[in-house]
């Protein structure tokens, strides 16, 4: 069977890739360009730990085809630090202890950062109900929303 | 699995009737994809239709709007001036899903999908959304509450696609909402759904009013006894009882997963009072 | 030498505080390496043929058309496993039956239940391995299936063993039975007890099981090589168990097995067991490849442990001064399809937390048409406690009294005998039940429709085998080697914070990592609340070896009596009006020098921790209820819990509110949802509802210290106690909120909706 030929920007590189017409953007990113920081949880679209930036909008890697990258700009959780800068979110998040074992985390950052760069000064509500499509199992979200929110304060320069 | 992108609409069209019946149409592939990832589908031809122009713009038409079918949920959510004129097809378009789901889903692929769920018809429904289709044998329009036939059966030709809805010219005094029940606050399937739209007149009297339930029959319902309860009052605790029982009277649920005959019932009386209630502020709001 | 440290007060500089964990930085930018993220050279993809029936004779796989499809390398069914003798066996502290473990990766006889393996293939892409399972012919002959407990137990229903002879009754039954095992605690009379009581409450009630829910799928990479080693990387709670439990079923020395784990995306008990891994590692043997296998979530659903659903009765007599004269319990719990559910921790939970003359509990173990349930956080003890709390609560306003209040007079303290064996030492349930009642969330007010409810939990935490290594560098700088698994990032903080206090350094000088299993020497599971406590234990008593032998270096150095060199603040100084003076070495300058002085410095500890802390919570919570369509809403919830010490307060607060959430998730919405055909209906995220953001509201936590007087630090551990009590926490609340005493589980609207519409058709 023939592959796909997919020519695409992940992070702000130019990269290229085979894959099968059935194969997820969250597959060839995982199993082709070797980027494993966005996880599969479900598969399903459910959990939301496969969360990247497509063209600036938030998306499920698990639902859009390998194929539709092709001409677009894609973010992955790989390139949120700056060189060996952390982002904002990420530095609170290691402060707050915002993670516990760390599979939601990626996921979880892109989906912060994508409301923060839409509504910098979010209510705990707001942050709750943007989040609703990440899971966690392990911190009940709780040090997550603070450590949105702090994240948020000093983004606005607070 | 052959994967295709038509720059207009009747390259799609052409692509899909040459499938005879074995592709299927890729908007956002919030449904698909699952579909493909279990076996549930198995086409040959994906046609991507997230290039045909026509099919993802919101635009001003006849006084009412022309929403494209391929316009993702976050999209239409983000249109200010659509969510003033709709804000109750605005309501089940955010339900679908999560914020990741809503950046690919749209209208179109949530109608088409054809679940008796589906969280953005019956507010197109009320709203007496219009379905505009183009296939092989040219263009045709439906509305809505006729378009789904069945869990997961519309009636679509082979070869034909949604390509719009066209949403007509609003009345001044006029509000809609959709209300759904779901055991978690996001994420979940409806149990059931109700859509209210009304007009009041210049004295705060329902002049028009249209009711659509989802989640509890075999496809969306509009139930023209439930508009009736509230056409001709103020849409006061008397006329939102009569609109409730209409609303559980008109059910014809199953027992799943999600809910039990009897929950559905109980329990679409209670969301169509409340989602009336909220249209009715979002219509006085223009007094 | 006494292996077991025992507490000491003293001033510290660094347990307790908040140091940033030495993972972080990997988990926040996608570095850190999960169990899918690991990838060899050549590897193919393997996956799993499972049974879509819940129970069925397999009378024959033909692989052959599998094995002939381009890209298939290899395929195994039970005709690659080993026969296991029906025999426990112990892996370090765990008994488990091989029998049982080798039939639960891959059916032999019978598909026992739906998701059960049946065959496995690796293949060169994931497509071509699911084409290759669609190609295995399985001629199965369906048989009937039971999934609910009580039936499961009544003679007459169908049989999952044949040989399966209901343990714990005498004489030994003549019939095989469902009923794997049945046993009793108790203590004094409950007849007795009940005749004396003033008020007697009796309650039936009914759970479902729920899974685990860690967000990340089991997944593995195995590695065979041709002269018969195995190398294995995999997301698992304990790399020792994982490799004794694959060396057993494939019949491989444990040398062999080099078992390297991954960062873990969440357990809570789940990953306990092996799954895929020796189906990998014996794939990789066929095939002469690496083979990696990842599961779907709905394999994670079909085909892993959930914990089991129950049917539990409690009965409590009290008299009308609030002290309870009588409990007994009767706790039924699903086993799934081979035996050993968590009924034995539960029945020792069920009563603990109160001081008690009269109790029994009987406890039955039963195997039924569901996959076999695996530990989930406090294995049994949210089932068990969920009637009991619910029992006591309602006593409770029968007599009334304050729920707290009534609590604290018949509260477990020091010097109480338990019902099933020890006698407590200092434990801190009384000081736990006095900070719930003093915090403001107690006495806050309720508006119309919410309630208030409290419930409190135990759980026994263990300690069990564990070793380290801590070797001092030439640049002074330590690394420690553990090998009790991190799961959720406070692990590895708190041994290097303990390390640190020890030696009177800075913590960023230790790092701590987690070795492979040929590194160390046996260390048991990250469960039981074990790993502070126990890999503590082992941290301390290496760091001290280290502490002994920088003195006996600096003694030989300085050219002083050994008894004259004492160790602070990092640092080797004249004991105060001692017998030499000498000028202080600090940790780095003995370092530099340690190779020309005799070697490098090193301590390490090999244990079996003993003297493990009780711990206790007391959770309060407010709900609120939409009388109109049942919907239960957590408003506010707080969590009181005594962890002994909390080496890392904000990884301690993490583990409360997690194990709530988890708890609050049990309470409203989770559970199985099976068909009549016995085929589970929703293994998926969509359908299985776990708490979302927008769910919760901030869980408010307030650790007591009640220091365990068998460590060191004073450490309890912590993990397991939230999740116990918040489905009762919830189901009082609801009885405050609306008068309704819930007794299933999930408390779902539409449950709770009928419950309100039949309290109101009753009064009116």
């Amino acid at each position: 069977m023939s592959r796909n030929h997919v020519s695409t920007t992940v992070n702000g590189d130019r990269v290229e890739f085979l894959c099968e017409t059935g194969q997820t953007l969250l597959e060839a990113l995982r199993d082709e360009l070797r980027l494993t920081g966005t996880k599969e949880g479900c598969g399903t679209g459910d959990c939301g730990a496969c969360s990247v930036m497509v063209d600036g909008r938030l998306v499920c890697s698990c639902l859009m085809l390998a194929v539709e990258a092709e001409g677009k700009a894609i973010e992955t959780v790989e390139g949120m630090a700056d060189g060996d800068t952390l982002h904002p979110l990420q530095r609170k998040f290691i402060e707050h202890a915002a993670l516990q074992c760390g599979i939601c985390t990626p996921g979880i950052l892109i989906a912060a950062r994508a409301l923060l760069a839409r509504n910098p000064d979010p209510t705990e509500a707001e942050v709750r109900f943007w989040l609703a499509g990440n899971l966690c199992r392990c911190t009940g979200y709780h040090k997550i929303v603070d450590a949105v929110l702090d994240a948020a304060r000093e983004m606005r320069g607070g | 699995m052959r994967y295709e992108v038509p720059k207009t609409l009747e390259a799609a069209i052409a692509l899909l009737a040459g499938a005879n019946g074995r592709g299927r149409v890729l908007a956002g592939g919030t449904d698909l994809l699952i579909q493909l990832r279990s076996g549930r589908a198995e086409p040959e031809l994906l046609v991507d239709v997230k290039a045909i122009a026509e099919m993802r713009a919101v635009e001003a038409a006849a006084g009412g709007y022309r929403v494209g079918a391929a316009v993702t949920c976050m999209e239409l959510i983000e249109n200010e001036a659509f969510a003033r004129a709709w804000p109750g097809i605005v309501d089940g378009v955010k339900y679908i899903g999560s914020i990741q789901v809503k950046g690919r889903a749209t209208m179109g692929g949530n109608l088409c999908n054809a679940s008796p769920a589906a969280d953005s018809v019956p507010a197109l429904i009320a709203a007496g959304a219009v379905a505009c289709i183009a296939g092989p044998q040219g263009r045709r329009e439906q509305p809505v509450e006729a378009f789904v036939t069945g869990p997961g059966k519309t009636t679509l030709a082979k070869g034909e696609l949604v390509v719009s809805f066209l949403l007509p010219r609003r009345a001044p005094r006029s509000g809609d909402a959709y209300l759904r029940f779901t055991p978690r606050t996001e994420m979940d399937i409806a149990v059931v759904g109700a859509a209210v739209n009304l007009t009041l007149d210049d004295k705060g009297v329902c002049g028009s009013a249209r009711v659509s339930l989802g989640a509890v029959a075999a496809r969306a319902l509009l139930v023209p006894e439930a508009a009736a309860a509230l056409i001709g009052t103020r849409v006061d605790a008397v006329a939102l009882a009569r609109l409730a029982a209409a609303a559980s009277a008109a059910c014809k649920p199953i027992d799943d997963k999600r809910g039990t005959k009897e929950y559905r019932i109980k329990v679409a009386g209670v969301m169509a009072e409340r989602a009336a209630v909220i249209a009715l502020e979002r219509a006085g709001r223009q007094i | 030498m006494s292996n077991m440290l025992k507490y000491e007060e003293k001033a510290l500089k660094i347990v307790g505080t908040r140091p940033l964990r030495p993972d972080g930085v990997d988990k926040v930018t996608g570095r850190a390496r999960f169990g899918a993220d690991y990838n060899l050279p050549g590897q193919l993809i393997g996956k799993v043929l499972r049974s879509p029936h819940a129970h069925a004779r397999i009378k024959s796989i033909d692989t052959s058309a599998a094995l002939a499809l381009p890209g298939v390398k290899a395929v195994v069914t039970r005709d690659d496993f080993a026969e296991m003798p029906d025999e426990l066996a112990a892996v370090g502290e765990l008994m488990i039956n091989f029998r049982d473990v080798t039939r639960n990766m891959m059916a032999r006889e019978k598909a026992l239940y739906d998701g059960h393996p049946v065959a496995a293939v690796a293949a060169t892409t994931d497509s071509v391995a699911q084409a290759a399972l669609a190609l295995i012919k399985v001629e199965y002959e369906v048989l009937p299936h039971v999934i609910d407990v009580v039936e499961a137990m009544q003679p007459g229903a169908p049989l999952l063993h044949e040989n399966q002879y209901t343990q714990g009754v005498k004489p030994r039954p003549e019939r095989a039975s469902n009923v794997a095992k049945r046993l009793e605690f108790g203590r004094g009379d409950v007849a007795a007890g009940f005749a004396a009581a003033d008020v007697i409450v009796e309650r039936e009630f009914n759970t479902k099981p729920v899974h685990q829910g860690y967000i990340e799928p089991q997944a593995c990479l195995a590695s065979y090589s041709a002269d018969g080693q195995a190398e294995l990387w995999t997301s698992t709670q304990g790399h020792f168990v994982f490799r004794a439990q694959c060396a057993k079923v494939l019949q491989m020395e444990v040398s062999k097995i080099r078992v390297t784990p991954t960062e873990i995306g969440g357990g809570f008990g789940g990953k306990n067991n092996i799954y895929n891994e020796a189906l990998a590692i014996a794939l990789s043997r066929k095939s002469n490849h690496p083979v990696k296998m990842v599961m779907t979530r709905e394999e994670v659903f079909r085909g892993t442990g959930p914990t089991p659903g129950a049917n539990v009765k409690v009965k409590l007599g009290a008299t009308r001064d609030g002290k309870i004269t009588a409990a007994e319990a009767e706790l039924n719990f699903q086993a799934g399809a081979f035996p050993g559910s968590p009924v034995n921790q539960a029945s020792m939970c069920a009563f603990t937390r109160y001081d008690l003359e009269n109790v029994r509990v009987v406890g039955n173990d039963v195997t039924v048409n569901r996959p076999k349930v695996a530990a989930y956080r406090a294995p049994g003890a949210p089932i068990a406690v969920f009637g009991v709390e619910s029992v006591i609560d309602e006593m409770a306003k029968k007599l009334g009294l304050d729920p707290i209040e009534f609590r604290l007079k018949n509260a477990a303290r020091e010097g109480t005998q338990t019902y099933y064996g020890p006698k407590f030492g200092a434990i801190g349930y009384i000081q736990t039940l006095e900070a719930a009642r003093a915090h403001p969330h107690y006495s806050a007010p309720l508006a119309p429709n919410q309630g208030r409810g409290v419930a409190t939990g135990f759980w026994f935490n263990i300690g069990n085998e564990t070793t380290c290594s801590l070797n001092l560098q030439e640049d002074g700088s330590l690394t420690l080697n553990l090998g009790t698994i991190d799961v959720a990032g406070g692990s590895r903080a708190s041994m290097a914070m303990m390390v640190a206090e020890e030696l009177g350094i800075a913590y960023e000088r230790v790092r701590p990592t987690v070795g492979d299993t040929s590194t160390l020497g046996f260390n048991f599971l990250t469960a039981g609340s074990r790993s502070t406590f126990a890999s503590g234990m082992a941290c301390v008593i290496a760091s001290r070896q280290v502490i002994e032998k920088l003195r006996q270096r600096v003694a030989k150095i300085r050219e002083v009596p050994l008894e004259a060199v004492a160790w602070k603040d990092g640092q080797a100084r004249p004991v105060d009006g001692g017998v030499a003076q000498f000028a202080p070495m600090s940790l780095t300058e003995v370092a530099r020098m340690a190779g020309k002085t005799g070697g490098t410095i090193a301590g390490h500890a090999e244990i079996n921790a003993q003297g493990a802390g009780p711990g206790f919570g007391a959770h309060i919570v407010d709900v609120e209820v939409d009388r109109q369509t049942g919907s239960v809403k957590i408003l506010r919830y707080t969590v009181v819990q005594d962890v002994g010490k909390a080496i890392h307060p904000a990884y301690v607060e993490g583990q409360m509110q997690g194990g709530a959430a988890q708890g609050i998730g049990w309470a409203l919405n989770e559970e199985y949802v099976y068909g009549d055909d016995g085929v589970l209906q929703n293994p998926g995220f969509l359908d299985y509802r776990i708490p979302v953001a927008s769910d919760l509201p901030r869980i408010d936590t307030v650790i007591v210290e009640v220091p365990n007087p068998n460590h060191p630090y004073g450490v309890r551990g912590c993990g397991e106690v939230p999740i116990i009590a918040p489905m009762a926490a919830i189901a009082n609340a609801i009885e405050n909120a609306t008068g309704l005493r819930l007794c299933e589980q999930p408390f779902s609207p539409p449950r709770v909706l009928k419950a309100l519409d039949q309290a109101a058709a009753a009064k009116g």
